[in-house]
């Protein structure tokens, strides 16, 4: 950081808001890592998870974040036409032009007095979406905006993402604080422009900068960033009883964490990425909501997600006594992880349309 | 070109709306607007719980044009715990053996592309898959 003074770079509402209803998402399919290494290096090496998480045939970002948003409205138990925007942040939208927004604002009763939209910054779409949402709600202009992060991401068969790159997410629906399972204090961004993964137009499969991908740009973003947010909100790792951070695989997040002065068990309920695998732009947000299926009132969650391109958005969120009257409204997310079938490679690339039939 | 009927039966299809006779309190899907229990006009919108239970089944191996991608795949007459009874593919199941009276929820999933499977316009729509996801509670 530069000795500039971080005071003026947090992000804050002038009307405090906060979570009103959170749900989750993950499909039932499982790839073990040990089933991709049989294929791909006959079963030689290490494997960066345990298993993924894989969408069944008829699954995309709209039907999942369906899925998660039903959750979400569930645990608010608001009427769906008081909200006023459906923000979906993903990198597999299933649409080039159309947007997955829309499809999800008709399902659940939204439409047609919203507004509508996709977001996109790689893995840190969603969270960018749940910013907007706070600003939206924060300036008085509505009183509830759904924010969401989803993703069915693809790895390039044999690539050392295809190990990860896993489906699931979640749905905030943020409102005023008062009505909030979780207060959102505050936020602060911090992005530059680093070339650490990418996919152009008409791509089916990302490509990653290997020299870019770790030190620079997962590292730098995320310790930046939560360096900056505690500076300015005069905190330190011990006031918080939870952390998440952004986790493509099982080793940067625990590695972050500790760079940063936060233990293991601090992220452990969040730290879900060794059984579901990298859900992208649902991957730290997922992470929040199996937080808040075991936080307590009073406790303080630091939250920093990370997207290639790169950059990252802190979060400090409190938890309020209404979370524990909400939050058994809709399935937990570990549920969602328990809930599982077991599939093999070539079920795998037969449901995730790697077979090219014509 | 289907595109104007399938923006028509949205509401139905994504989220089992349907109606509620104002005489007679029956619960009506696919909406008709006139009750078929007391025939008085019923225009009011009413959404499902979305659960409900087999009620019969039959496995199809050879899928028409469109759902090629899914077969073998389970289509269910599923009786909703408000009454009525819908036609709707079983999703999730796998190879678990379908049973009648087995309990399912409602879902909103792709059915099938329109036309060619990648550039046509998707249509999404409800199917049940087993109940396995209930809350811990329920909202009063
Ligand atoms: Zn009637």
């Amino acid at each position: 950081m530069t000795d500039k003074s971080t005071d003026n770079l947090l992000l804050k509402p002038s009307r405090p808001v906060g979570i009103v209803g959170y749900g989750a998402y993950v499909p039932r399919y499982r790839l073990p890592a040990s089933e991709i290494s049989r294929i791909w290096t006959g079963g030689t090496g290490g494997v960066p998870i345990q298993e993924k998480s894989v969408p069944g045939p008829d699954e995309d970002t709209a039907t999942m974040s369906i899925e998660a948003a039903r959750n979400a409205l569930a645990r608010a138990g608001i009427d769906p036409e008081e909200i006023r925007a459906v923000w979906v942040g993903s990198e597999s939208h299933p649409y080039a032009v159309k947007p997955t927004s829309t499809v999800v604002a008709e399902a659940l009763g939204i439409v047609p007095f919203t507004q509508a939209g996709d977001w996109e910054f790689a893995c840190k779409a969603g969270t960018e979406a749940m910013v907007a949402a706070m600003g939206f709600v924060g300036s008085e202009m509505a009183e509830y905006a759904l924010a969401i992060g989803m993703d069915t991401a693809q790895g390039r068969p044999g690539d050392a993402l295809e190990y990860t790159a896993s489906a699931g997410g979640a749905a905030f629906l943020i409102g005023p604080a008062e009505e909030s399972v979780a207060v959102i204090e505050s936020t602060l961004s911090y992005v530059t422009d680093t070339p650490d993964f990418f996919r152009r137009e008409y791509q089916k499969y990302p490509e990653h900068g290997q020299r870019f991908t770790g030190e620079p740009a997962y590292f730098k973003h995320i310790t930046s960033a939560a360096q900056a947010y505690l500076d300015a909100t005069d905190t330190v790792a011990e006031d918080y009883q939870y952390a998440v951070f952004h986790q493509p695989n099982t080793k940067f997040p625990g590695r972050v964490a500790a760079q940063l002065g936060f233990s293991q068990e601090q992220i452990a309920p969040g730290l879900l990425v060794p059984v579901i695998g990298n859900t992208y732009s649902g991957a730290a947000i997922i992470g929040l909501t199996a937080i808040l299926d075991v936080a307590q009132p009073g406790d303080q969650v630091l939250m920093v997600s990370f997207g290639s391109g790169a950059g990252s958005d802190a979060f400090g969120i409190r938890v309020t006594e209404r979370l524990l009257e909400r939050r058994d409204l809709a399935p937990q997310t570990q549920a969602y992880i328990a809930r599982r079938t077991e599939i093999d490679y070539a079920t795998y690339t037969r449901m995730r349309g790697k077979l090219v039939l014509k | 070109m289907e595109i104007p009927r399938h923006w028509r039966l949205k509401k139905q299809r994504y989220a089992l709306v349907g109606e509620v006779c104002p005489h007679c309190e029956a619960k009506i899907f696919p909406p008709r607007d006139v009750c078929p229990e007391c025939g008085d006009e019923a225009k009011t919108l009413f959404e499902f719980s979305g659960r409900g239970e087999v009620y019969s089944y039959t496995t199809l191996h050879n899928a028409p044009a469109g759902y090629q991608a899914y077969a073998p795949y389970t289509v269910a007459l599923v009786k909703l715990e408000e009454g009525p009874m819908v036609t709707a593919q079983l999703t999730d199941i796998d190879n678990q053996p379908v049973e009648v009276g087995m309990p399912v929820e409602m879902v909103t999933r792709k059915l099938r592309a329109e036309g060619d499977d990648d550039r046509g316009m998707l249509v999404y729509g409800y199917k049940f898959r087993p109940m396995e996801l209930q809350p811990l509670a329920a909202a009063d």
